[in-house]
Formats: C-alpha cells, sequence, structure tokens
C-alpha cells in the first residue's frame, strides 16, 4: 500500500517502452537500409537476384519501403511519442501494459511483413502492400496506440498540451484513417484479397493514402520530434509558438488534398489533377513555415553546431526537409511532372526527404535518448557521432545528386523525337545511359547504411554498463 | 446558385478559417499563455531525475 501512494505521489514516467522501440529503431534501420542497398546494387548488377524469387526486385522493393517507414520509422516514431508526451504532459503513460502491447504488436507487423512480402504475398498497393491479416493486426495495434497517447494526455499535469503532442496526434488519427479506409478488402483465402475499389477510384485512394502517408506518418510525426528536441537540444524554446499553431493547422488542412499530384496525365479527370497540383503548390508554405520555426530556434545558439554533432543531425535534418518540401510543390506542377514523373527524379526526391529529413532526425534524437534512457552522461563516442553524420550527409547527397542526373536525363531522353516524329531513343538505350548513376547510388547508399553500423557499436558501447564514455572532446579543438 | 458558388464559398471559408486561426495564434492575449507553453520541454527535469534513480535502483 505504501508502494502504491508513494507511485501515486510521486510519478515517474515509463522509459521501459520507450527504450525497446529505442534499440530496434537501430536494429530495423539496418535490416531496411540493408535491403534498400541489395535492391540498389540490383538495379546496377541484376545479377544479384541470383535466380531466387525470394530475392526478386519485385518483391525486396516493398520489403525495403515497408522495412525503413514502418519498422525504422515506426519504431522511431512509437519511440520519441511515447517519450514526448510523457515529458511534456508530466504523467507517465496511461498503462504500461497496453504500451507493452503496442512494442509486441508491432514487432509481430514487422515480421509479418518480413516474411509475407518476400513470399510474393502482396495486394499490390504501394506502401500498403501487407495482406488483410496482417492489416487488422495493424489496425488493432493503431487503436491501442491511440489509446495509449490520448489516454497520456487527458491525464496530464500541465495545462497546456505542447505543439509537439499536436503533432503526434493529428499523425495518429490520420494514419489510422488513412490505413483502414485505403486498405478496405474483399479477402478471397488467408493471403488472398482484393480491395473494393475499382479503377481510377482505387488509384485516387491509393495516392490520397500514399502521399498523406507521406504528410502524417513521415512529416506530422516527424515534426512532433523536431519541436521537441530541437529545443531540447538546443537549450532553448522554439523560436515561436505562435508560428508552430499556424504551422500546425494549416499544414493538417492542406496536406490532405496534395494526393491527385501522383496520378498527373492518367485517367483522373482533369479538374482533379489541377487541385492536387495547386493544393501541393500551397504547401510548401507551410512547410517552410515549420523548418524556419525549428531553425531559428538556433539564434544565439549558433555556434553549438560546431561541437555538438547531435545538433547538426537536427538542423541538417531540417535543411534536407526545406529542401525537399520545395522540391515537392515544383515536382508536383503539371509541366514539370511531365518531365519527372516515371524517372529516377522521384526516387531521388522521396530519398532527399526519407534520408536526409526522416532518418536524421531520427538518428539524432536517438543519440539524445539512449544516454537519458540508459542513464549516461552522454553517448560513448562523441567524435563516432561526428563521423555518422557527415557519412549520413555524403551519402544522402551522393544519393540524390545521381538520382537527379539520371532522373532529368531519362525525362529528357523518353520525350525526345526527330524531325519525321519517330522516338530518339528506345527505352533500353536510357536503362543503359542510367548505369554510372545507379553505381553512384550504391555507393551513396552504402554509405549511409555503414553510418547505421557505426551508430549501432556507439549505442551498445553506451549500454554497457562496464565501459566509461570516451572524454568529450575539448571545444577548442572542434573549433 | 448552382456549384461554382459552393466552390467560391469554400475558398471563402477557408481564407476566413486561416485569418482567424492567425488572428488567434498572435493576439497579445494568449502571448502568456503561450510563452508558457513554449517552456514545458524544460519544466519537468524533477520527474525525469527521479525516474532515472528509480531505474538505477531498480537495475
Amino acid at each position: 500500500m505504501s508502494e502504491l501512494n508513494s507511485a501515486l505521489e510521486h510519478p515517474t514516467y515509463n522509459y521501459k517502452v520507450v527504450r525497446q522501440f529505442a534499440i530496434m529503431t537501430v536494429v530495423w534501420g539496418i535490416v531496411g537500409m540493408l535491403v534498400g542497398v541489395l535492391i540498389a546494387a540490383q538495379l546496377a548488377w541484376p545479377a544479384l537476384n541470383f535466380d531466387l524469387p525470394w530475392l526478386h526486385f519485385g518483391r525486396l522493393r516493398p520489403l525495403h519501403t515497408n522495412a525503413v517507414i514502418f519498422a525504422f520509422g515506426g519504431c522511431a516514431l512509437f519511440c520519441t511519442s511515447y517519450y514526448i508526451v510523457q515529458r511534456t504532459c508530466q504523467a507517465r503513460l496511461i498503462s504500461d501494459k497496453l504500451a507493452a502491447v503496442t512494442f509486441w504488436g508491432w514487432q509481430l507487423v514487422i515480421l509479418g511483413a518480413a516474411v509475407s512480402l518476400p513470399l510474393g504475398l502482396t495486394s499490390g498497393k504501394e506502401y500498403a502492400e501487407l495482406e488483410w491479416p496482417i492489416d487488422i493486426l495493424i489496425a488493432v495495434v493503431w487503436v491501442l496506440y491511440a489509446i495509449v497517447f490520448f489516454g497520456t494526455i487527458m491525464k496530464r499535469k500541465t495545462e497546456h498540451i505542447y505543439v509537439a503532442n499536436w503533432f503526434l496526434g493529428a499523425f495518429i488519427i490520420a494514419v489510422a484513417v488513412l490505413h483502414i479506409i485505403n486498405s478496405l478488402a474483399i479477402p478471397v483465402a488467408m493471403t488472398k484479397s482484393y480491395s473494393i475499389y475499382a479503377g481510377t477510384i482505387d488509384a485516387m485512394v491509393q495516392w490520397w493514402y500514399g502521399h498523406n502517408a507521406v504528410g502524417f506518418f513521415l512529416t506530422a510525426g516527424f515534426l512532433g520530434m523536431m519541436y521537441y528536441f530541437v529545443p531540447k537540444q538546443a537549450e532553448r524554446p522554439v523560436y515561436s509558438y505562435r508560428l508552430s499553431i499556424v504551422h500546425f493547422w494549416s499544414l493538417v488542412a492542406v496536406y490532405i488534398w496534395a494526393g491527385p499530384h501522383h496520378l498527373h496525365y492518367t485517367a483522373l479527370p482533369d479538374w482533379a489533377q489541377s487541385l492536387g497540383m495547386v493544393m501541393s503548390v500551397i504547401l510548401l508554405a507551410p512547410s517552410w513555415g515549420g523548418m524556419i520555426n525549428g531553425m531559428m530556434t538556433l539564434s544565439g545558439a549558433w555556434h553549438k553546431l560546431r561541437t555538438d554533432p547531435i545538433l547538426r543531425f537536427l538542423v541538417v535534418s531540417l535543411s534536407f526537409y526545406g529542401m525537399s518540401t520545395f522540391e515537392g510543390p515544383m515536382m508536383s506542377i503539371k509541366t514539370v511532372n511531365a518531365l519527372s514523373h516515371y524517372t529516377d527524379w522521384t526516387i531521388g526526391h522521396v530519398h532527399s526527404g526519407a534520408l536526409g529529413w526522416v532518418a536524421m532526425i531520427s538518428i539524432g534524437c536517438i543519440y539524445h535518448l539512449i544516454p537519458i534512457l540508459f542513464g549516461r552522461e552522454r553517448m560513448y563516442s562523441t567524435d563516432l557521432i561526428n563521423v555518422h553524420f557527415w557519412m549520413s550527409t555524403i551519402g544522402t547527397v551522393l544519393y540524390i545528386a545521381s538520382m537527379w542526373v539520371n532522373g532529368i536525363m531519362q525525362g529528357l531522353m523518353w520525350r525526345a523525337y526527330n524531325q519525321d516524329g519517330t522516338l530518339t531513343y528506345s527505352f533500353v538505350e536510357s536503362v543503359a545511359a542510367s548505369y554510372p548513376g545507379y553505381l553512384v547510388r550504391v555507393i551513396g547508399g552504402g554509405i549511409f547504411f555503414a553510418g547505421m553500423l557505426v551508430m549501432a557499436y556507439n549505442v551498445y558501447m553506451t549500454t554497457r554498463k562496464d565501459v566509461a564514455p570516451q572524454p568529450a572532446p575539448a571545444a577548442a579543438s572542434a573549433a | 446558385m448552382d456549384i461554382n458558388d459552393l466552390r467560391g464559398l469554400s475558398t471563402l471559408f477557408l481564407m476566413i478559417s486561416f485569418i482567424g486561426v492567425c488572428v488567434w495564434a498572435y493576439s497579445s492575449k494568449r502571448k502568456k499563455t503561450f510563452d508558457e507553453a513554449a517552456q514545458l520541454p524544460f519544466a519537468d527535469d524533477e520527474l525525469n531525475q527521479r525516474t532515472m534513480q528509480e531505474e538505477v535502483r531498480n537495475g
């Protein structure tokens, strides 16, 4: 009884589930990126599929996207949202048991994906390939996640709900709605189902889902991280709390309309395409509003970037966010899209967001969290964080630059006509011309992946009780 | 009244909502509340310390 009273009077946080998700973020990051490097290498050297169906590009590509988005990104979001909601509400998670169920449930979803996708079981919807039994499990875990998150907000000790929780809450609600509506299907066997939508409507529902997976899973959720960890690491409050409110409402109001830009020049009605284009261009404003808010939080503390590689991860991720949210609206303009669509430019754009923004901000947050969660003063090696930072940055730049070159070249080759109206190039000529770009991409992706191994070593050494952290580099020598 | 009036009105509605959010967020009446809210990431050191101590105790 006295223990119970003491828990009521002196509450503590649940760091166990945060710790579990933090470790799995690193593990799934390595797995997902390894598959990414393998399929990038397959595009350069097709023999690397070894003529095995399970290693075919068509099966491994969805495994890669699911692993990096939902396993790596998902664990990072669970980890940081459970941490942020507790610390800014000054309340323990509403239920330790439910939180544990979301952890093991999510790992089960990931294992289900890792087994079913190489077997070729797929519903054929991009970023929603998993078959219906796994879809149902996702929905259940997600509802429990929402209960834990919003339940904790309801028992908060603070008057105000901190802005990071608004973004995380919007992410949780929107993903539930998107996942359930897009995954509606009629099962015909345990491993096969057919979407209830058909034709153009199917395509529109799919890209309403697909783009808002980007907007809410990969943007709103990670902006929630940004609004907590950037102020925390810079040791100063966010630049403008008022701007963060305008940022939130305009971002969630506009993102939901941008999906049709994935379907330019298709059977989708022209007005819907134009709507998607206009809304995508407008989206530049809230995106940059948020980026500027994060960047300006450092005003007066820019010198910290010189000595703190964790802060560098966070700030450079915001730079990549700004760059890709400029590129995205530009690519959604129909005339630009006529050149860029179906080329490698799209893949480059995605990775400028996925590697530069999503992965780098997650990595920065995990480096911030690991010492706290394991009761250490700091990470084992600050120098290794710095090494990782440069590997990530160089890897990302090599990746996106090679895909820009490939994409624009492919677009120009495909639209080149001779004077008599025939095509100047056959398709396979554009494939052959893409080879150097594919090679550079393997190198860039490989460097980014190797950086994750450096991180894993650093995290492992930090968690070991018998190892003391290496001496912090003197501020003077870093300058 | 046809569908285009509805389209025009919805644009107007969105514009008014946006201006409303801006006015609400930037009104001087709420400055104090928001300044307090912005400090929330730095307001719970005691709880964090207690959690870390308890975790050390429990191994």
